[in-house]
């Protein structure tokens, strides 16, 4: 969602009201460095809103993104108009451009063989391909279609999932349903600890 | 949370227990103070003093594990003076229900006890019906077999005296708690409680909770404007993954998952749904068989219900499938295969050390994270040979919350949309992407080789991409649900015909035949016509205004209801209790304010009004819980490993039902003189879960580099101690290293005439990063749990501390 332009001029607006009084002996060069700095950041940058990834209080982010570079996020900052967080972040929600460009991240997928003491990169082809085709070796063998009292329980009881609440809704409940899909019943997350 | 987080601002009185919300949910704190600067009191009840208790009113310590001696001793109070709402006690509550002659309660025992079982028959908890299969009550409250005179009963023995004597709360400070908050016992006043992991992560953590709600109700707290039991929870959407059914027990919205003896949808709808003979009970859960049969239709919708039902897998009935049982059967070789996805065990796990072991027995493991954890790399940690752990380990770059577009859900229950910001760095995908190829890759091996029972995986409504790339606004839709069949039905006073694709505008149009379907029916509503989670509309009417209600902002289940249980704000003829911070009322034969709890009348209305706990098969609140595991009232119980011998209240010295496990890594040191301090883990401002985000954030670990523990200058000066000095912190578990932190913050307790010492460690390090960050405090805990939920006890449990 392109950020409104209008809510955005009412935070710019504060920044003029302090500039009004300019000729009355205070030190503005703060304030005007400021006004300049949120002015190009209109003209060089996308704003999107987003929440918290951290706590529950859901705070109201606002991420600018670099319109004329790489497309990468140059700053994020408190949302003034998210009714909860009016604007506020704790240190943790303040941190996360951090996440966003971040040397220590995995940007690969990484392969440990078996008894091996080092990881190596793989590709996403490779990775999905020998996690599906052992998905289905250890659910081939391991499905139960009737419990030991002959009712009929279609379970597949040698793969245990858990995670996350980390995930969108939307990415939970898919999740969730492929895992019942495939007759798992350990199913467990981070609600539960 | 019953309220939400602006609605802190409306209390009179905000009593936090088992949290630090002015450091862990430090923007909710906002909302706290403003309340404050109105005139409300702040207290806060904690074992330590954080700058939650700076910003208090009152703060006094209490011993962790004791809260239910704490509550046990409120609840008296309220009763021996008086101090309870009584209309809302007798006409929102089931005080005046009549329990059977088969309930006693008899040292630490409540009856149906088996003890070789080490649970409860809880017939034994029965109410008394009628001829007409109604609840017999008696509105005097003066039966000695009703709920409140059982209640009554129950908690004489808890005086303060006693209580004092077990928590190492003075006296005078319980007195003063007591009294401050049951002054919101007043009709026009209200009381707002606020815990987290404090008060759940305990072998009684379920009963914390009946505790402090028992008190709730009895004050008429709850579904008032700033009221209710409000749980602060601790990650930005594990209100929606808990809504979206990431735990084995239930289905998306709360649906009991099916068991074996559960062997069609007919006998699940017939054994699963309650049913009540009282025409004034809304018992809402009466419609289960609806949003079963619309949840089965989202996942297969060509497939007759009765198919559909047959495709999900059944549990077997009585086993526990929660997480320390997991571990336990992976610690025993159970599994071959794992997925840890967005999770990172190893580091949040009671008894890491078991559950790190645990991993090696696996032969292969998929982990899906941002950065590199504990669990991904555990063979390479501490202890551990490569060479000879066999473990096959596939770790998949995710993306990070702004490089994807999905809705999460807060405590408050507003479910908010974010935007994708900028493209997946690198070559990471989105989890929704990740998902959505590996079971395309799975469906393909089962179309061309077949296998063990296919159909539910080649019929599964796999429709969750466009263009293959994983779609959000598809699979929100089919969340909230679409007419799958032509179908007129009555919406308002009218008759409105859906036609297939359709969007369901709310449950109340979900139906039992499979002509709807909806993935979760609670979020029904929220993407109808437009994306509801996206909203940014700020208007309200005066009344709105008055709470802080933003209903056009975002959207809150359940029917975007801001505040639950609100039917209970009113008076039975649907006037406000509180007129000036009104959540609902009855005006001109219509309900003004927030979404009421149901759209009935008021109760008063005997025909067609309903009673305000619709979620209760009786309507009422729940003063006598007999559908718990471990009792129909809170009863007071030590932590598995605890300091004492014995306690007041009865000889029952641990919850007789706790979940417990055998073997080596499972002993337990109570009143052990090689571990003889109380230890308890917790956050800090800058860190979040088990670090693996904030570590990996340089600015947040450079305010937080390292593991530390904090303990009271009394205990440093007794092992000789020094403040910043290493110490190691061991349990029968495990060890481990921290920073000392000698500090006032933390002071010794006397319990029954002993000097008794509390430890705190925060728990957010992990051998990975940084280098010398220290390692999970989770090596200290046990794996020991609640017998409702199966949450591990880690916020009381038993260590020692010595120099390094």
């Amino acid at each position: 969602m392109e950020w409104n332009r209008r809510e955005f001029l009412k935070i710019a607006g504060a920044t003029t009201a302090v500039a009004a009084f300019g000729g009355l002996g205070f030190d503005l060069g703060q304030a005007q460095a400021q006004a300049v700095a949120q002015a190009d950041k209109l003209k060089f940058t996308k704003q999107s809103t987003s929440v918290c990834c951290y706590c529950s209080v859901g705070c109201g982010l606002i991420a600018s993104t670099d319109k004329n570079g790489e497309g990468k996020v140059v700053n994020i900052e408190g949302d003034p108009d998210h009714p909860i967080s009016e604007g506020s972040l704790c240190p943790k929600g303040a941190s996360h451009y951090q996440l966003g460009k971040n040397d220590r991240r995995i940007y690969k997928v990484l392969y440990r063989a078996p008894y091996a003491e080092n990881w190596e990169e793989k590709s996403w082809d490779w990775a999905l391909d020998r996690i599906a085709r052992k998905v289905k070796d250890v659910r081939d063998a391991s499905f139960t279609a009737k419990d030991a009292k002959g009712r009929t329980v279609n379970r597949c009881e040698g793969l245990a999932s858990v995670g996350s609440a980390a995930m969108d809704n939307e990415e939970c409940w898919i999740y969730q349903a492929m895992l019942r899909a495939m007759g798992l019943t350990y199913i467990e997350h981070q609600a539960r600890i | 949370m019953t309220n939400h987080w602006i609605d802190l601002a409306n209390s009179d009185c905000i009593l936090i227990i088992g949290s630090n919300a002015a450091e862990n949910h430090p923007i909710s704190f906002k909302w706290a103070l403003r309340a404050k600067d109105k005139g409300a009191k702040i207290i806060h009840v904690d074992p330590r003093y954080t700058r939650t208790s700076a910003h208090a009113d009152i703060f006094t310590r209490l011993r962790s594990g004791s809260d239910i001696a704490f509550f046990g001793g409120f609840i008296r109070y309220i009763l021996a003076n008086n101090l309870y709402f009584k209309d809302y006690v007798v006409n929102y509550t089931n005080a005046s229900f009549i329990v059977g002659d088969k309930f006693e309660f008899k040292d630490g025992l409540f009856s149906g006890y088996d003890s070789a079982k080490r649970a409860y028959d809880k017939s034994a908890w029965a109410f008394v019906k009628d001829e007409n299969g109604l609840i017999r009550k008696d509105p005097t409250l003066r039966d000695p077999r009703c709920v409140f005179q059982l209640m009554r009963k129950h908690y004489d023995r808890y005086n303060i005296k006693a209580v004092s004597e077990i928590s190492g709360t003075p006296e005078a400070d319980l007195q003063l708690v007591y009294q401050t908050f049951a002054a919101t016992g007043k009709p026009e006043k209200s009381g707002t409680m606020l815990y987290a992991m404090g008060q759940t992560q305990h072998t009684v953590g379920v009963q914390n909770i009946r505790a402090m709600s028992i008190v709730q109700l009895l004050l008429g707290n709850i579904g008032v404007a700033g009221g209710g039991i409000n749980a602060l929870r601790g990650e930005a959407n594990v209100q929606g993954s808990t809504d979206q059914a990431l735990l084995f027990h239930i289905l998306p919205g709360y649906l009991p998952m099916p068991t074996a003896a559960l062997d069609s949808l007919a006998v699940y709808g017939e054994k699963t749904t309650p049913m009540t003979k009282d025409p004034q009970s809304a018992n809402w859960w009466g419609n289960r068989p609806k949003y079963m049969a619309s949840f089965l239709k989202s996942l297969y919708p060509e497939q007759d219900l009765e198919t559909g039902y047959a495709y999900l897998p059944k549990l077997e009935p009585g086993k526990d499938y929660s997480w320390l049982s997991l571990f336990d059967a992976m610690h025993k070789g159970a599994f071959k295969g794992f997925f840890a996805w967005g999770q990172n065990p190893a580091a949040s796990t009671a008894n890491a050390n078991k559950t790190r072991e645990a991993m090696g027995k696996l032969d292969w493991m998929v982990t899906v994270n941002i950065f590199e954890t504990e669990t991904g790399s555990f063979w390479k940690g501490p202890g551990m040979d490569p060479k000879k752990i066999k473990t096959e380990v596939f770790f998949l770059p995710c993306a990070v919350s702004f490089e994807k577009e999905g809705s999460i859900s807060n405590s408050g229950r507003w479910m908010q949309w974010r935007y994708a910001a900028q493209k997946p760095s690198g070559d990471t995908k989105p989890d929704g992407d990740i998902i959505y190829e590996l079971f395309e890759k799975i469906r393909a091996l089962y179309a061309k080789e077949g296998g063990a029972f296919p159909d539910p995986i080649k019929n599964l409504n796999w429709d969750v991409a466009t263009n293959h790339v994983f779609d959000p606004h598809k699979v929100a839709k089919r969340i909230n649900g679409v007419f799958l069949k032509e179908k007129t039905l009555k919406v308002g006073d009218a008759d409105k015909t859906f036609k297939p694709g359709d969007p369901v505008p709310s449950f109340a149009l979900l139906q039992t035949d499979g002509s709807t379907c909806s993935g979760n029916w609670i979020y029904s509503g929220s993407y109808t016509d437009k994306n509801m989670a996206a909203r940014r509309d700020k208007t309200q009417t005066p009344m709105q205004a008055a709470i802080g209600l933003y209903p056009g902002w975002t959207w809150a289940w359940p029917v975007n209801r801001r505040i639950l249980y609100n039917r209970a704000s009113v008076d039975p003829q649907g006037k406000p209790y509180q007129p000036q911070k009104a959540v609902i009322e009855w005006k001109d034969g219509k309900w003004i304010g927030d979404v009421p709890d149901g759209p009935w009348p008021p109760m008063a209305d005997s025909q067609k009004g309903k009673y305000p706990f619709l979620m209760q098969t009786d309507g009422m609140g729940q003063l006598f819980g007999p559908g718990r595991n471990d009792g129909p009232f809170p009863e007071y119980y030590e932590p598995l490993e605890c300091p004492v011998g014995e306690h007041p209240f009865s000889k029952q010295l641990n919850n007789p039902t706790a979940l417990k496990f055998e073997g080596p890594t499972e002993v337990h040191a109570t009143c052990d003189p090689r571990y003889p301090f109380i230890c308890s883990t917790y956050r800090v401002t800058e860190h979040w879960q088990t670090g693996v985000m904030t570590r990996n954030s340089p600015w947040l670990l450079e305010a937080e580099p390292q593991m530390f523990c904090e303990m009271s200058p009394e205990l440093a000066a007794m092992r000789g101690i020094r403040n910043g000095e290493k110490v190691i912190l061991e349990s029968t578990r495990g060890s481990l290293w921290a920073k000392a932190i000698v500090t006032e913050r933390i002071k010794p307790f006397t319990v029954m005439g002993h000097t008794v010492h509390q430890v705190g460690v925060p728990w957010h390090y992990g051998w990975t990063w940084p280098k010398q960050g220290g390692d999970s405090a989770n090596i200290l805990c046990p794996s020991v749990g609640d017998p409702n939920t199966g949450i591990p006890e880690t916020k009381a449990f038993m260590v020692n501390v010595k120099k390094a």
